[in-house]
């Protein structure tokens, strides 16, 4: 390759990385100042002082953090085992039986993957608010085990992998359909479940319509609401606000360091299907 | 009993179906009821009013426009395609520091929503980020009102749109590139194939599912924007889009009819689009058993 080609390449690539970088790493720089440093220094001042860590903590305390990031967790925890039971369940039942109206209910969720929950949630707030789960964690549990048929489709395509003689094997030997799902089938999912796992926790992890509509609870915030919180009161003191927004997305950081080759692989697994 | 129990597939399948059927269908259903009735959502009376709210989305300026600022991020998804194509097919060859620059421009796609708000809130200040950069490069004349100004904010918007995305057109193309396999490169390049002979040849075709898919994606993306105009400006200067719009009507002015009429015009456009893409591009990669 020509080395004017060569230079464009990196050139792009280095200006790309720029254009990523730089919105966050001046809101890192801010989360570090002072408020009489941050109204006196322009943004792409570094701060004075790394050490000054008075932002994260009014962010952490005022913000209710620790009570956003118990309720994520909580939520993350349960609608993702709850995911993964439901959706392997339906999957084996799919894959590994024959049974009138199969083609419906395959259709049914082949259906519903094409209806943006967005434009449903006026409706479907009705349903939730009638099972008086409104204001309650379980709001967001339901609707994020019920709304995922992306996880069902990564399922039956990996079921589709084992082969049924291990099934088989297991019949002759006495176990029934249950115990084949629970002793066979399951432990060798793994690979699936950890790629729902990937892509549903970091879905649930950002998610906000959900929360900022069923959760108005202080009490219920996740970290998406908390964050949000910040916009009226703090609106001045971006200081804080920047101090936030670094606390809420460390963790991402963190996740996706020690996990890049899943993520991308779960990324490509569950987008295209 | 038993016998009967441990053969028949509806335990396993009971909890997906009760949660798909309550949570999308039933919705769907009263969703298309509750456009034809004017209602509050808490009076125990429903009044019928014919087509009176389908006729107001499309002829009242307030809900029809909303359609119009889609087209900002519309044209933008075009851009963002446009990107994530070029820096897939540069680091699906050899470069150095691939992973790191890999990891660079997928990483935005993993951010919580609200926080990208903040960071590109913080960004487009008067005298934030954008404005400091411009100066630094002495274009410092060209600063604006990035959000305040109705002419700008929306291009703003779909420019944080674009960055926030990109990343996963960008992992999903590099993914569709690298499962060419890499004899067919190798045998090009004797042949004497230059890079773009290659791109054109043997990129384009390879990848040409995940890329039309991307763009229909990007339709209904396009249609069903929420989070960063509700986060960053609130609708203010003219970027309520087709979510915003409804989640106002429905939630704070409590006109859950209007609002219904509009989610049915909203998934009655994406459903077309969808079928127009299956008819165009017969996926037969989607049966299930």
């Amino acid at each position: 390759m020509s080395t004017m080609a060569r230079f464009a390449k990196y050139t792009s690539l280095v200006l790309a990385s720029i254009v990523v970088l730089v919105p966050l790493v001046v809101v890192l720089f801010a989360a570090f100042k002072t408020h009489a440093e941050y109204h006196t220094t322009g943004p792409l001042t570094p701060p004075r002082n790394w050490l000054n860590v008075g932002n994260f903590v009014t962010a952490w305390n005022d913000g209710h953090m620790l009570r956003g990031f118990w309720n994520t967790t909580v939520i993350l925890v349960v609608s993702l085992t709850g995911t993964v039971a439901v959706g392997t369940l339906a999957a084996y039942a799919i894959s590994r039986f024959v049974f009138p109206f199969k083609r419906l209910v395959l259709g049914l969720f082949l259906v519903a993957a094409l209806v943006p929950g967005v434009t449903t949630q006026v409706a479907t707030y009705q349903i939730v608010k009638s099972m008086g789960l409104v204001n309650t964690p379980w709001s967001a549990i339901v609707l994020f085990m019920g709304t995922d048929i992306v996880s069902i489709y990564i399922f039956i395509q990996f079921m589709q992998s084992i082969p049924r003689s291990l099934d088989q094997a297991a019949m002759l030997d006495g176990a029934n359909r249950f115990t084949v799902y629970r002793r066979i089938v399951l432990p060798l999912m793994k690979p699936a479940i950890a790629t729902v796992v990937i892509i549903k926790g970091i879905a649930v992890y950002n998610e906000f319509y959900i929360p900022f509509l069923y959760m108005r609870s202080p009490d219920l915030t996740v970290i998406s609401t908390a964050l949000f919180r910040f916009k009226g009161p703090y609106g001045a003191q971006w200081e804080t606000i920047a101090a936030c927004t670094m606390i809420v997305i460390l963790p991402t950081v963190v996740v996706f360091l020690l996990l890049q080759r899943f993520i991308y692989n779960g990324i490509t697994a569950g987008a295209t299907k | 009993m038993i016998g009967r129990l441990r053969r028949s597939p509806w335990p396993y399948l009971a909890p997906a179906l009760v949660l798909l059927i309550t949570f999308t269908y039933v919705p769907v259903g009263n969703m298309v009821v509750y456009s034809f009735h004017k209602w509050d959502g808490l009076d125990p009376v429903m009044d019928s009013v014919g087509l009176d709210n389908y006729v107001r989305v499309f002829t009242d300026e307030r809900y029809w426009r909303v359609f119009l600022i889609s087209l900002y991020y519309f044209v933008a998804s075009f851009a963002q395609i446009a990107i994530a194509l070029y820096f897939a097919v540069v680091l699906s060859f050899r470069v150095r520091f691939r992973n790191l620059f890999k990891g660079i421009l997928f990483f935005p796609y993993l951010l919580n929503g609200v926080a990208v708000g903040f960071v590109f809130l913080y960004l487009f200040q008067p005298d934030g980020t954008l404005d400091s950069v411009l100066r630094l490069i002495g274009l410092g004349e060209h600063s604006k009102l990035w959000l305040g100004d109705p002419d700008v904010a929306n291009i703003s918007l779909a420019g944080t749109s674009i960055w926030r995305f990109t990343g996963l057109n960008f992992v999903l193309f590099l993914g569709a590139i690298q499962s060419i396999p890499g004899e067919i490169y190798e045998a090009a390049e004797i042949d004497g194939a230059t890079r773009w002979h290659q791109f054109r040849h043997i990129i384009a075709p390879g990848i040409r599912r995940i890329l039309s898919l991307s763009f229909i994606l990007a339709i209904s993306g396009s249609l069903s924007v929420f989070e960063i105009p509700f986060i960053m400006t609130g609708g203010a200067n003219d970027t309520r889009t087709f979510v915003v719009q409804a989640y106002e009507t429905a939630f704070q002015f409590r006109q859950i009819g209007l609002a219904s009429a509009m989610a049915v015009v909203l998934l009655l456009v994406v459903l077309a689009l969808t079928w127009i893409q299956r008819r165009l591009l017969p996926d037969d990669e989607v049966t299930l058993s």
